[in-house]
């Protein structure tokens, strides 16, 4: 896997070299569009973003990026069938009501999704749950129970029990363990739902199988 | 001509020098004038209308290719004079002069921005105010009903006669933004990209509403005359009713609160009178007193039935908006206002909606503003960003694509 070696946060690196230059990409909440300028200028995508916020939006089209300002569940279902190669849900599955519409509806405007969230597997959860009684707290899961976004609680075994139960097929799946300001980070073979961070996948429609919009 | 001599733009009490002190200077209203007898230029209606003059104003340098032009579209009621001063005593710029300028939003240093007067407008361009040359009188009420889309045909021809092709970026608002859609889908080859503000595909029952009991308003004035008032007593009680109405629908709940709540003017207590007690009647009469004095009733009908008739989704007889958008290959920028309750933000996202499902390039944005329809008009750092970066790749991109 080759690694763009640029100040990308590391999970969004991993997912930027899984990209084929010159594709059709659309990042949903795609932030202030750190991976999508990236996409843009260095691998020639033809890129769309989703983001909420007003600040975020304006600042997303100042990087020159085509963003529309709404919400993800809602926005997805205009596009037609198959519009993008990729559809990129980086960091928000766990913070959305409706997983499995959302995803199916990724599957139905792309070819492929990419989906990463934060491993609630990993051992610093697990053990600060066990032994202070406490909903953990840690660097990539920094809320406390009542301010938190984070309403859907998987790890990366429930995701991939997910996809097989669902009907998606993986095509590829990294975990990653990170610093605290998720700047570098390396990838975890040995153990991953126990000591990575992250799960970042690619996953497919099976062959015969395509979603209709749900509205 | 009787055309008006001065100029506005939908709220003129917002048009003041700029902040940063920086100006396109000294600009010079230039005409137009083409569409001679026999070659009339063909209107939507199925009339004929020629000679047709366009004043227009253009501020920056064309760049050798041709490939740095800006057309601004005017709303409602403003004109041609977007940017700069006429003169070193003129008190006031045009109507937009926080976004068009050096290093501002349309930044003059780099874009060639043009504005013309609408057809059927007073401010110099051909409208009921002009001479017939038939009879040698103003047209009046014998000047046939026009369209956005003749307003386009016609600025079509200005770009011609300009020697412009393909247009980088059109940017519009309210009445401007129906033309900057117009234009997409009228002159789709000609368009790289587009900026529609504060706009709709088409006027709801709402604001029709609106316009209509405006328009009564002049109708009910007994010098209005038919239209017949050119060198009589002018229909200026109507005219000034019809301007109240309109800015009643330009600012919004909050923004009247805010700006007037229930204070008086000039005075402790009611007057029990049928006097001005609010502040809020102050303002609205000294608005319509200050538009009579520049613009012709009967240009304000005539424009405001092109707004009220103008249907972007029945294009050429579409069935549906993603129909009209499929035909245009602009890249589009919406932006709505939260309080613009004229053109409200659903008529927006239906609008990016439709350019969704037709595979349009489409970035949209609700800015947070309180100062309703008009927050188009007034200096805000959001829609400056989002304008500038905008058009700046935009133009990058055009630049790519050239060198392949």
């Amino acid at each position: 896997m080759k690694i763009p070696e640029n100040k990308l946060r590391f999970d969004l690196q991993v997912i930027a070299s899984w990209i084929t230059p010159g594709s059709r990409v659309i990042g949903l909440g795609c932030g202030e569009g750190e991976l999508l300028a990236y996409l843009k200028n260095d691998k020639q995508v033809r890129e769309t973003g989703i983001e909420l916020v007003e600040e975020k939006v304006v600042r997303c089209i100042e990087k020159g990026l085509s963003v529309i300002q709404g919400d993800i569940n809602q926005e997805v279902h205009d596009y037609p069938t198959g519009s993008f190669d990729y559809v990129i849900l980086s960091q928000t599955l766990q913070q959305v009501y409706d997983p499995l519409t959302l995803i199916r509806s990724m599957l139905r405007i792309g070819k492929q999704a990419i989906v990463s969230f934060p491993n609630f597997g990993h051992w610093h959860v697990r053990l600060q749950g066990l032994f202070t009684g406490h909903a953990p707290v840690t660097p990539q899961l920094p809320y406390q129970w009542y301010d938190t976004p984070n309403i859907r609680i998987l790890s990366i075994r429930d995701f991939r029990a997910f996809a097989r139960e669902m009907g998606f097929t993986i095509q590829k799946e990294v975990a990653i363990n990170t610093d605290k300001q998720d700047k570098s980070g390396r990838i975890v073979t040995a153990l991953p739902n126990l000591r990575a961070t992250y799960g970042i996948f690619l996953i497919s429609r099976k062959k015969d199988r395509l979603w209709e919009p749900s509205t | 001509m009787y055309h008006k001599t001065s100029r506005t733009a939908e709220m003129s009490e917002y048009i003041t020098h700029d902040q940063s002190g920086r100006s396109v200077g000294i600009v010079e209203k230039q005409f137009f004038t083409f569409a001679q007898p026999p070659n009339e230029m063909p209107l939507d209606s199925g009339a004929r209308l020629g000679p047709v003059t366009l004043a227009y104003e253009t501020y920056g340098t064309l760049n050798p290719d041709r490939s740095n032009v800006v057309l601004v579209l005017h709303a409602l009621t403003g004109d041609s004079h977007a940017a700069g001063y006429y003169s070193t005593d003129d008190d006031k710029p045009g109507w937009w002069e926080n976004m068009i300028g050096p290093g501002k939003g349309i930044d003059t240093d780099h874009y060639f921005v043009v504005c013309s007067n609408v057809l059927g407008g007073c401010m110099g361009s051909t409208g009921p105010c002009a001479v017939n040359p038939q009879t040698g009188m103003p047209y009046g009420m014998n000047f046939p009903f026009v369209t956005i889309g003749d307003m386009v045909r016609a600025q079509k021809a200005l770009m011609e006669h300009l020697g412009i092709d393909r247009i980088l970026c059109l940017i519009g608002g309210s009445m401007g933004g129906m033309q900057v859609l117009q234009w997409c889908v009228q002159y789709p080859e000609n368009v790289c990209a587009a900026i529609a503000l504060a706009t709709t595909m088409r006027h709801s029952a709402l604001s029709i509403a609106f316009n209509e009991v405006a328009r009564q308003a002049i109708a009910a004035d007994p010098n209005w005359n038919q239209g017949d008032y050119y060198g009589k007593k002018q229909p200026d009680v109507g005219l000034s009713v019809a301007r109240m109405i309109g800015h009643i629908t330009y600012l919004s709940d909050e923004a009247m609160r805010r700006k007037f709540g229930r204070r008086l003017q000039d005075k402790e207590d009611f007057s029990y009178q049928f006097d001005v007690d609010f502040q809020v009647e102050s303002y609205l009469r000294h608005q319509g007193a200050k538009f009579v004095e520049r613009f012709d009733a009967n240009s304000f009908l005539y424009i405001t039935k092109a707004a009220d008739y103008f249907d972007l989704t029945r294009f050429r007889g579409a069935d549906s908006p993603v129909t009209v958008f499929s035909a245009s290959r602009a890249k589009f920028m919406v932006v709505s206002f939260t309080s613009d309750w004229l053109y409200p933000t659903y008529q927006s996202r239906e609008m990016v909606q439709a350019m969704k499902k037709s595979g349009r390039d489409v970035s949209f944005c609700e800015i947070e503003a309180e100062w309703g329809h008009d927050a188009f008009l007034l200096p805000n750092q959001r829609l400056t960003d989002l304008v500038r970066g905008f058009i700046d790749s935009v133009y990058e991109d055009t630049g790519k694509q050239a060198a392949l």
